[in-house]
């Protein structure tokens, strides 16, 4: 039975401000929610299909090119299904692949951290990451409150 | 009289990295040169100058995100040879070995059926839109999970032996960090029947494949060459971690045999071109021309005498008895031969999982420090060289790589020519299946162009059609 909220935190914290993802995810995880599983991981893949598949909602976090707030939080409204590569995996697509695969009924959102130094070959956030990252983790434990009181809220 | 074109596939779709293909058709629309381009510049030999040799083992698992463990297991090999060992421990080598084996399992598993399949059962030119994985899953949902649960057990063994999924601990200079406690392995072995099944039924749509499209497979990128590989000392069985090179020629005349790889530079040279940053490697006593050479699943069915596990074992026989015992040239043969490795990788891990030298505690050897390394693997693409030099504070001065895509590089740029030439020579409309036929030839090498230059960036998903003079006649979008 599928339950609970699974966080992935994905990124690579050895590229700047690409490792936003991991941060959020290691913060999260720190503060042992309950009801909230966190994954931490370089890329998407597909065998994170399965564990999407166990969990009721599943938030996406990732750095953001195109965020022109801290952060945005977004519903997935249509699983994806068109391309797949093994190192190019999209929160669309491994939602898909739960459905697909194993039957899954998980809802799925992204969380977009916004970054502004991604090229270079460096471990370390920016100051805007760092500030993007306050305000995500703020969010998320407001969001998480809501879910389990069956509020509606939105980033 | 048309003009002549230049037609440029960018980035090529579904392979690891960045590469594109350009092809110049002439007046007539014939093809007159077509070549892979990898545009990204690996500046990793570079890095690593000043860091501690211990760190090499874990830094060059950041070469690639999608073979990581064989970075990680090709620069713990040279560092033995830095900390003074020739000889690890038992239980470390079986760790390694078992941690190599579920490295190469989960990455040919990814690669036939999610990134090759959708071409061989859809057909090279179906539809763009269909010819993807998703479509397979649709279809048959079962295969693709059992894909990836397959992929999931392979990263299981490698969290269990490294420590983590990407980017492990567990070899070091010398020897492991870990053994394989009880419970690990029960777990693993409780599933080991139903991924040797399921390895076979792989298996056996590869083998089919291949012999239901015979002529196909025959014709298709598909050309004599020179073969390399390491093979296990004393028998030429196959051997995926250690051994001694071989290689062998398009005829299957042996070129070299019983090589010990620390004198591969006397063996190779790599050749540079200026439209690259891949460079070219060629067996020096042979010269460029006639010296290059290939890597991987069906080299290695090519250069191996046999299999020392039974059920690949019986599969190598039939793979070479199609070519009556010569070596088998046809690139679209590779995924055949890959699949082999699959059930080959899963009978090694059940062998070692009944290991008692799992569960030892001697894990680190010791020696003489010495001031040169080098470490060879076969990976999943091919043979890996990792070569070091360390100066007196124990911080690397010298770095060189050749990774499998690098050894491959001749052969996938004669395959992408003989694709093109035989398939769109004399088209007056160059359609997106038949460029895909172009990809099928260099995705049958499961290239990792990321681990071949060191990607950086990322460009975007286009197909160009220009004319002589630079101009911009047609323009597709994938997935557009």
């Amino acid at each position: 039975m599928a339950a609970g909220t699974l966080l992935i935190g994905y990124g690579n914290p050895g590229r700047g401000d690409d490792g936003l993802g991991p941060a959020l995810a290691r913060r999260i995880a720190a503060r042992e929610l309950p009801g909230v599983t966190v994954e931490i991981d370089y890329q998407l893949t597909v065998e994170h299909a399965l564990l999407i598949a166990s969990a009721a909602t599943v938030v996406f976090a990732d750095a953001a090119l195109d965020a022109d707030q801290p952060f945005y939080f977004r519903a997935i409204e249509e699983a994806g299904g068109q391309s797949l590569g093994s190192h190019s995996v999209s929160p669309p697509d491994a939602l898909a692949l739960a459905r697909l695969l194993f039957g899954a009924r998980t809802r799925g959102f992204v969380l977009g951290l916004r970054g502004a130094c991604f090229g270079e070959m460096a471990e370390g956030l920016s100051p805007t990451a760092l500030r993007s990252l306050a305000a995500a983790e703020s969010f998320f434990l407001g969001w998480h409150e809501a879910e389990g009181q069956g509020l509606p809220i939105s980033g | 009289m048309a003009e002549p074109r230049l037609i440029e596939i960018s980035p090529v779709t579904r392979v690891e990295g960045h590469g594109k293909v350009t092809i110049h058709l002439n007046r007539d629309n014939e093809v007159e040169e077509a070549r892979l381009h990898v545009v990204e510049f690996r500046g990793f030999e570079r890095f690593i100058h000043g860091r501690f040799y211990w760190e090499v083992p874990v830094i060059v698992q950041r070469l690639c995100g999608i073979c990581p463990v064989s970075h990680h297991l090709a620069g713990a090999k040279a560092m033995d040879q830095i900390a003074g060992v020739d000889v690890l421990p038992p239980t470390a080598e079986k760790m390694r070995r078992l941690m190599h084996y579920g490295q190469v399992m989960q990455s040919h598993v990814l690669h036939f059926f999610h990134l090759a399949a959708p071409d061989l059962l859809f057909g090279f030119e179906a539809p763009a839109a269909r010819r993807n994985i998703f479509e397979i899953l649709r279809e048959q949902p079962e295969l693709g999970r059992r894909a990836v649960l397959m992929r999931q057990f392979g990263q299981e063994i490698i969290e269990a032996t490294a420590g983590k999924k990407i980017h492990g601990t567990g070899a070091i200079p010398g020897g492991i960090n870990r053994n394989l406690p009880i419970d690990v392995r029960d777990r693993l072995l409780a599933r080991i029947g139903e991924m040797t099944a399921w390895a076979q039924e792989a298996l056996a749509i590869a083998r089919n494949y291949t012999l239901d499209h015979a002529a196909l497979v025959a014709d298709f990128g598909s050309f004599p060459s020179n073969h390399m590989s390491l093979v296990r000392e004393g028998d030429g069985a196959l051997d995926l971690y250690h051994g001694r090179l071989r290689a062998i020629d398009a005829e299957g005349g042996s070129l070299f045999d019983g090589v010990d790889y620390c004198d591969y530079h006397k063996l190779l040279v790599e050749d540079v071109r200026s439209w690259s940053y891949m460079k070219f490697p060629f067996i020096r006593e042979l010269g460029p021309e006639s010296g290059w050479y290939r890597v991987g699943p069906l080299s290695r069915m090519n250069t191996a005498r046999f299999i020392d596990t039974p059920l690949a074992n019986a599969a190598h026989r039939e793979l070479r008895a199609v070519t009556g015992g010569a070596p088998n040239n046809a690139t679209l043969a590779s995924h055949w031969a890959r699949m082999i490795e699959v059930v080959h990788c899963v009978e090694k891990i059940h062998a070692l999982l009944i290991d008692p030298d799992l569960q030892g505690t001697d894990l680190v050897a010791t020696g003489e420090r010495r001031c040169e390394g080098i470490g060879v693997i076969e990976a999943p693409r091919g043979n890996l060289i990792h070569h070091y030099r360390v100066d007196e504070n124990d911080q690397i001065t010298f770095c060189n790589l050749i990774v499998s895509t690098t050894h491959n590089n001749e052969g996938m740029n004669r395959a992408v020519k003989d694709v093109a030439v035989k398939h769109l020579s004399g088209r007056e409309k160059i359609t997106e299946g038949m460029l895909n036929q172009v990809e099928v030839a260099i995705r049958a090498y499961d290239p990792c162009l990321s681990c071949a230059t060191h990607a950086l960036g990322q460009m975007p998903l286009a197909v160009e059609l220009l004319d002589a003079s630079g101009q911009l006649v047609d323009r597709a979008t994938r997935g557009a």
